[in-house]
Formats: structure tokens, sequence, C-alpha cells
């Protein structure tokens, strides 16, 4: 493994090199093995980049196309470098970091400032255009016409021509100029009443139609006072018109038929009238940091939100407690040698581990359920469990419980293990009671390995969506907020702030979200910093 | 912001292909070209398999190919306003009419133009619910409305009242023949779509209706006066009252209560039909009574519908197929089949009606119901009346409870 090329990822002269890196006979020059998996893993990266590029170029998005590229050459160039670069063994794992961590929270950060949501999802071009079709009315004398599509010429891209035959049997070729009557002799009409071939027209086939989709919804035959005959279909025709027409003067959308001006609100991304009274259809636009101070300031978030946190605190680390207390419990009952049918017990114990959480949830909340529940039943008690505050907080705690000690256990019998039983019988030699050589050598062995899982078992269940919404949808309610529940925590009760009333409100989420992800980040910090004071007391 | 998101997801996918390295680069340009020149219609599981052979048949009179895809129905909204949006949208999607105001709001679906002919063929409830501001936005084929179910053998007589129900059915619970005095689901964050009958009877409404009849979101009637004494009346059968209703019965055993002989009534949909036919219970089908000297019980009728999707890459094929082709009844029957809700066709409902009797009774509980309201507003009641309901169930204070829904409510319509 000695070095067999100049220079060593960048020593200065005379410096000493550095020990080869863990599996760099993979990439090193000459196994013939190891260059083949290099050009495959490089030719794969090649035809995913250029599999990735096509659509993109197609869309003519040349930022993404930039990235593409750039992704692939820095791939390449660090692949064929012949230096040994750490960089060889990071950039995986930096480019998926990126992937999957970083570029998420970017993109939760930039729709925050957003209204992104239902009702604003795309650009004002796609509003208005939405807003003109959603306004075709037909006319009130308007008569149905058998329709057929037909072209002058070319089927694919000759000028369209409406054919059309009136209910009292007269046909019409129509065109972007208007209505021309047809001679009775110049059109064959079908037992359908369609026409089916007519002089000087070329009747399209479904998938000729089909494939000028785009341009015959958009066609119609102007018959005057701004209406048009257009197509319901392939085979029918209407006359109707489009009441509401952008004008960009004014930047305002002007409803012909009742006379109303709706202005375009570029702040709020919406067509409003003078009475207030806005369309449905809306624009995402920049709002700054409005969803941020809407957190901040709406008396309803307001009222709630700190008794919302003390429970969610209180829930994360009553769970926490709770499971190692009994995983722990369980761990140091396991470990008294000389136990029977230890493996046994073992598995009994894991079973809620091996179990979905999904569908244990759902039972559990059956089981809790005052009339027909087991617990109920069982214990010949009437406890109103998910209806009362105090009792819905424990039974959730009890089967978060249940359904977190195993994972506890089995870490903990793993940490028992590996602390040497010496050291507890030197305590008790000492003269040390089976308390205090517990409290005073096994505990803080294990406390070593235990406290970065506790942290992260806080920070997941800190978030533990799933539990809450599924045993109990962060009720029972207080008869005065239907938004804030006894159980609720902050995840559930952003769940509802943004999907629950005026459907989705992406924007207002993911403000909600920078702040737990803020929360959860300064908790983490915080828990992480007194487990590395724990480590060095050892 | 579009450009920098936009650059933001390709950029992840980009990595993410290169990270995973997933194969199979070359199929997945022909498969999307193939998906671009058919007809493509989004449909729940049960509907997918019905529509399969319509959709051939349909596809080889006009010479295109026709796809239908199953998306799991709690997602089909979500997913297809978020798939319009992406511009890889199906051209077709079936589902319940209250979605339409999303749907317009978001701009993913057309409006359609029926004639006259056509719209007089179906029921007027149907074409009243898939019409938002004065257009027609989608074709309809299937209603559905809550009915009172009752067993025969426990309570032979029809209730004329809410309060006669309860009078037999607190009898037949105290004489130890059944356990529980009705079953309508309530569960502990409440079901307005259930209690929605009880609630109108007892005077209280949900939106006002415009000049039009149309459903008007500035006049909210929760937490009215109408709404508190509604609510004070449907408290006396909660929990601190008669004991009818309970937070208890839930969506998870109503239908078992009422399978298993435990109790005489059930507020429920057609939807439970197979399942109490499967387990032998001798049953009545009649309209949801309404309280004694109140108005009328009205369901809500929710109507399943055909929509057109407006970035659809075929709209003209997507047109003709819902304006002529789902206004058969053959396709009606054989949804009706799979699924069965009493049609919307009438001709339809007819044909069925004669093997099925039932049917005619769902239709006739449903004939004075609401159409569920399509506005977008409706999103922002559900969770909050839903939450009061079991509140005052559970033996809260209506006035306070029921205003508290009302100002929530009010400050999302906002």
């Amino acid at each position: 493994m000695a070095p067999n090329r100049r220079g060593t990822a960048g020593a200065p002269g005379g410096a000493p090199a550095p020990p080869p890196l863990p599996g760099g006979s993979l990439v090193r020059n000459g196994s013939p093995a190891g260059q083949l998996v290099k050009i495959a893993v490089l030719g794969l990266a090649a035809a995913l980049a250029l599999w990735a590029a096509f659509p993109l170029y197609a869309a003519g998005n040349w930022i993404g196309i930039s990235v593409v590229a750039g992704v692939t050459a820095l791939i390449f160039y660090v692949y064929l470098s012949p230096r040994r670069v750490p960089v060889k063994y990071l950039l995986p794992g930096t480019l998926l970091l990126i992937a999957f961590q970083i570029l998420p929270v970017l993109f939760t950060v930039s729709t925050s400032v957003t209204n992104f949501g239902d009702g604003h999802r795309g650009s004002k071009e796609e509003a208005i255009a939405s807003i003109e079709a959603a306004s075709v009315e037909r006319s009130a004398d308007s008569v149905d016409y058998a329709l057929s599509v037909a072209a002058v010429g070319d089927p694919a891209g000759g000028e369209l021509v409406f054919l059309l035959t009136a209910p009292d049997g007269t046909s019409y070729a129509g065109d972007a100029e208007g209505l021309t009557e047809l001679a009775p002799g110049d059109a064959t009409v079908s037992t359908a009443g369609r026409i089916t071939e007519a002089e000087g027209y070329v009747v399209l086939t479904a998938a000729e139609v089909s494939a000028r989709g785009e341009e015959i919804a958009a066609f119609a035959v102007p018959t005057g006072g701004g209406s048009g005959i257009r197509s319901s279909g392939l085979s029918a025709a209407y006359e109707g018109s489009a009441t509401r027409a952008y004008d960009e003067e004014c930047d305002c959308i002007t409803d012909s038929a009742s006379g109303a001006v709706f202005t375009a609100d570029d702040e709020r991304g919406v067509f409003v009238d003078e009475a207030g009274q806005r369309l449905p259809q809306g624009w995402q636009v920049d709002v700054g940091w409005s969803n941020f101070t809407k957190v901040l300031t709406d008396p309803s978030v307001n009222a709630s939100f700190f008794g919302i946190l003390a429970w969610n605190i209180a829930f994360a680390a009553g769970t926490v407690l709770l499971v190692f207390v009994v995983g722990l419990a369980l761990a140091l009952v396991m470990h008294v040698q000389g136990l029977r049918g230890r493996t046994a017990y073992r598995i009994l114990l894991v079973l809620p581990y091996a179990m979905p959480s999904f569908a244990m949830f759902l039972l559990w909340r059956d089981m809790f359920n005052a009339d027909f529940g087991l617990v109920n039943r069982m214990f010949g008690l009437d406890v109103d469990w998910l209806g009362d505050p105090w009792t819905a907080r424990a039974a959730l705690l009890l089967v978060n419980m249940w359904l977190g000690y195993p994972y506890l256990f089995l870490v903990a019998t793993g940490a028992l293990q590996s602390i040497p039983r010496e050291l507890v019988q030197a305590a008790r030699i000492d003269g040390a009671g089976a308390w205090q050589a517990f409290r005073h050598v096994t505990l803080p062995l294990l406390m070593v390995a235990m406290t970065p899982i506790l942290v992260s078992t806080f920070a997941f269940n800190f978030n533990n969506f799933n539990a809450v919404y599924l045993m109990t949808e962060g009720g029972p309610f207080p008869p005065g907020n239907p938004m804030a529940g006894a159980t609720d925590l902050l995840i559930t009760y952003t769940y509802r702030l943004a999907f629950g009333g005026q459907g989705a409100q992406y924007g207002y989420a993911a403000a909600v979200s920078v702040f737990i992800f803020l929360i959860v980040a300064l908790i983490s910090l915080v828990s992480l910093r007194q487990s590395r004071s724990l480590e060095e007391v050892h | 912001m579009k450009i920098r998101s936009a650059s933001v997801f390709t950029g992840a996918a980009a990595l993410t292909l290169l990270a995973t390295a997933c194969g199979g680069g070359d199929t997945g340009g022909e498969t999307q070209a193939a998906a671009e020149d058919a007809m493509v219609i989004w449909a729940d599981d049960e509907r997918t398999d019905v529509l399969l052979p319509f959709a051939e048949e349909f596809g080889d009179a006009h010479g295109v190919e026709v796809e239908v895809q199953a998306v799991p129905n709690d997602e089909l909204q979500s997913s297809f306003v978020t798939a319009h949006q992406a511009g890889s949208g199906p051209d077709i999607v079936v589902g319940a009419h209250d979605w339409t105001g999303n749907f317009v709001q978001n701009g993913a679906i057309d409006p359609i133009q029926l004639p006259q002919d056509t719209v007089e063929a179906f029921a007027p409830t149907a074409i009243e619910a898939v019409t938002y501001n004065d257009q027609l936005y989608g074709v309809p084929y299937a209603m559905e409305n809550l009915v009172l179910i009752r067993n025969t053998d426990l309570a032979p007589e029809e209730p004329a009242s809410v309060e006669e129900m309860v009078e037999a059915g607190t009898g037949l619970r105290d004489a130890g023949d059944v356990e529980e005095i009705m079953g309508l689901q309530v569960g502990q964050v409440g079901d307005p779509y259930h209690i929605h009958p009880f609630y109108t009877s007892a005077g209280g409404y949900l939106f006002g209706r415009d000049d039009n009849g149309d459903y008007d979101p500035t006049d909210l009637g929760v937490g009215t006066d109408e709404s508190i004494a509604a609510f004070e009346r449907i408290a006396e059968l909660g929990e601190e009252g008669s004991g009818a209703l309970k937070r208890s019965i839930d969506d998870q055993n109503v239908a078992s209560l009422f399978n298993d002989g435990r109790t005489a009534y059930f507020v429920t949909g057609p939807w439970s039909l197979p399942d109490i036919r499967t387990a032998g219970i001798p049953y009545e089908i009649s309209a949801v009574p309404g309280f004694e000297g109140g108005e009328e019980a009205r369901p809500f009728v929710s109507v399943q519908t055909f929509y057109v999707a407006a970035g659809g890459a075929n709209k003209v094929l997507a047109q003709e197929f819902v304006t002529n082709y789902v206004a058969k009844p053959e396709l009606a029957v054989a949804l009706y089949e799979s699924d069965p809700r009493p049609p919307a066709l009438t001709a339809a409902l007819e044909q069925i009606g004669e093997d099925d009797p039932d049917l005619a009774k769902v239709v006739a509980a449903g004939e004075n119901g609401d159409p569920l309201p399509a506005i977008p507003q409706m999103a922002a009641i559900w969770d909050p009346f839903g939450k009061a309901e079991a509140s005052v169930i559970g033996g809260a204070d209506p006035e306070e409870t029921v205003t508290a829904a009302g100002e929530t409510i009010a400050d999302q319509i906002g």
C-alpha cells in the first residue's frame, strides 16, 4: 500500500505522507476489478445525467441543466483524479446530505415566504387563463350543433373548420371568419346528424383532433357580439361567450354580464372587486415574513402555543423517562445470572417492537373506548379515557411507552453486557449495597452509551405525529377552542392550522415547520452538550 | 420563486438519481411518450375495473388509447391538484362533487357544456351539486345520502320522529334486548356528515343560499342563534341527556353494533347495505326522522362525478368522453354493480330499481337532501364543527361551544 505515485494529497514537501485511506485498493490504478467498477459507476453517472438532462432541456430549464452538468463534472473530476484525495470518500455522502437534508430545508424556507397553497398554486397568467376559461357561458338561445372537426388541406396543420349541423338540418362550415351555410349537395350527413364529408375540407379523425386538442379547445367560430361556437367534445358544439376578460391596462378582470370589475391585488395574489369579493382563482406571490409574523401575532395561535409547547415537552420527556425506566428495569432483571428461559422472555419483551406502530395505535385507541373498550371492560372501570384531558394524556403516554420500551430494553441489554461484572463485584466487596453499586458504578457507565439514544428518542417523540394523530387526533378539545386539543403536539397542531381550514396552506405550514425545526434544534443542541459534559466526567 | 424552486427540485432529482443509481434510464422516455398520446383517467381502485371495458370501447371507437389508473380515494383529490400543477395530471378524474370548489380555485378543471336534453336526463339534485358559480363542472354518475336502517325484528314500526325512535330504543335497551339506543357515528372529534339531518331538523344550517340557490360563503350559519338552538336539542340526545348519541360510538364500531343486533337503529348510507345483508339482519330503510315539531331532517347528498382536467393533453377527447359517454345508462349500471350507490341518471335508476327495491328507498330518503356544499370554504367547516358536535354530545355548554366553533370557522374563511 506504499504510495507509488508522486505527490500525496497536497502534502507539503518533507511532511510525512498520510496513512493510506481505508478501501484505497478499490480505486488504485492497476487493480482490474477496481478499474471496472470505477468505469461502470462513472458510466452510470453519465447515463443518469443524460437521462435527467433531456426533459430539462425540453422544458428549457437551463439552471437545472447546469446543476446536473456541474454535479456530473465534479464526480468525474474527483474519481478520475490520479491523486488519492479524501473527497473521494466524502463526495457520495456530501451529495446525499445536500440532496436530502439541505435542499429540503432551503425549499421549506423558500416556501415559507410565499402564500403557496390551495387557490394560490400557479402563476398569474395561469389564474387569468383559468378565470377566462371558466367564464364561458352558453348563450340563452344557443342551439346544439352536431360537430365534425375538419381542416383545409393538411389535417395536421391546415386551417381549422367546424362542420356544423343545426337541429333543423342546415349545414354550416365555420372558420375563424365566421359561419358559411353549405349547399345541401356539398356535404354528406350521417344518420347521427354529423357531416362525414364536405367539399373542400378534410374531416379529422379522433386521433388527429386529439393531436390538435389545445388549438381546438381555444377555437371559436365568431357569431357576433363576442360570442362564438365552441366545441364540446368531438361531436357537439354550442354557442357561448366568455363573460370575463382580462384587461392589461387596468390590470383587472371585467365581467361583461354583471359589469363587475375585479382588480389584481399583487400582494395577496387575488382579483378583488370593490365590495371585497374575490375570484376563487388566485396565484402565488411572495408575502415576505407575514407567515412568520402570523404565527407570532395571531391571537388564536398565541393563546394555545405555550400550552401545547409545554405538553409537547412533557410528552417527549415523559415518554423518554418511561421507556428508559421500564426498558432498563427489564434489562436488569434479564441480566440476573442463572435466569431460566431468558431467551423466551426476551422474545416476549421485544414483541411490541415487532408490531407495526400504525396499526397498534388504532388498536389501542379502540381498547381505550369508554363503552366498548377492553381496558374499561377488563378492569370493570367507567373511565372516559379519551374524553378527559388528563386520562387522554395518560393513555397516550402508556401506549407510547408500550411501543417504545423494547428498543430501550435492547439497547440497555447490550450496554449492560459491555460493563465488566468485576466492577460491580469490586464495589460490592468495598461495602457498597446493591443499589449503591448500581447508582454509582453501573448507571454512570450505562449513561455514556444510552444518553445519545435518549436524546434521539426525545427528538423523535417531540414530533411523534402518528401517536397523537392516530390515538386522539389531538383531542379532547376544550369547548371554547376547537383548534388546540389537550394532547396536541406542535406538529399535529401545525397540521391542523395548515391543512384543517381553508384547504392546504403550504406557505404557512412551512413557516410553522421552521419554528418547530428551530425548537427541536435548540433542544437537541442543549441536550447533546449535556451528554458531552457527562462523557468528560468519565 | 418558481424558477428557483423548480431548479431546486430538478437538482434534487438529479442528485437522487445519481445517488440511488436507479437504472432503467432509457425505458423511462418511452413510457412517458406513450402516456402523452393516451387519454388518462384517474379513479379509485373500486371504479377502475369497471371503467376499463368502457374506456377500451371508447378508445376503439375513436382510434385512440385510453388508460385507466387507480389512485387511492383519500389521496385522489390532492394528488390530482398537485399533478395538474406539475403538468403531469390525467385528462379525466373521477371523484366526489364537493371537490369542485377546490379544483376550480386551483384552475384544475374545465367547465362542461351539456346539451339541455342530457341535463334533463339526470336527477336535478345531482346537476345542482356539480354546478358551482353558475357553471357545470362535472358529469354526475351516482348519488348517496344518509338513511335510517332499522332492525325489523327489534323495531317493526318506522319512527315518525327522533323522539319516537329514542323512546323505542331506550325501551329496548332497558328491556335488555339491545345495548345502545341507536347507532350514529360520533367519535371523539365528531362527524358533521352524519349529524347533518339532526342539525337541520333542529333548525341549523351551514351556509345560507344566495338568490340563485348557491351556497353563500358570507352567510355562515355556525355560531348563529339557530345553530345554538339546534345543538341544544342535540345535547338532549347526548351523554348527559338520553344517551342516544355517544362519543364512544365511532366509524369503527358503529356497523358491528347494528350487524350484531346490539342496536335497533342505524343512521348510515347505502354503502353499509352489503354488510347488513351478509350479517342477515332483517332490515327496512326509511328517511332519517326529524325532531318533533322541528323542520325536515335534510341529509347531505353527495354526488360522484367525472371531471375534465384543465391541463390534460387530450381535452377534446376528455370532453367527448364525459359529455357523450358517461351519460350512457350502461356505464351507470356497471358502476352501480361494483358499488351499490343510486345512479344519477334517471333511466339507469329506473332500470336498476326494478331489481333492487332498496335503491328507491335510499333515493326517496334523500329527496329533500342538501347537496354537500362544493364551495372551497366548506373545508373550514369540517374540523371545528365536528369537534363542537363531540363536545356538546359529551356534555359541554352548547352556546359557548358553538360560538367558539363559529368564530374559528369565520377566522379561517377570512
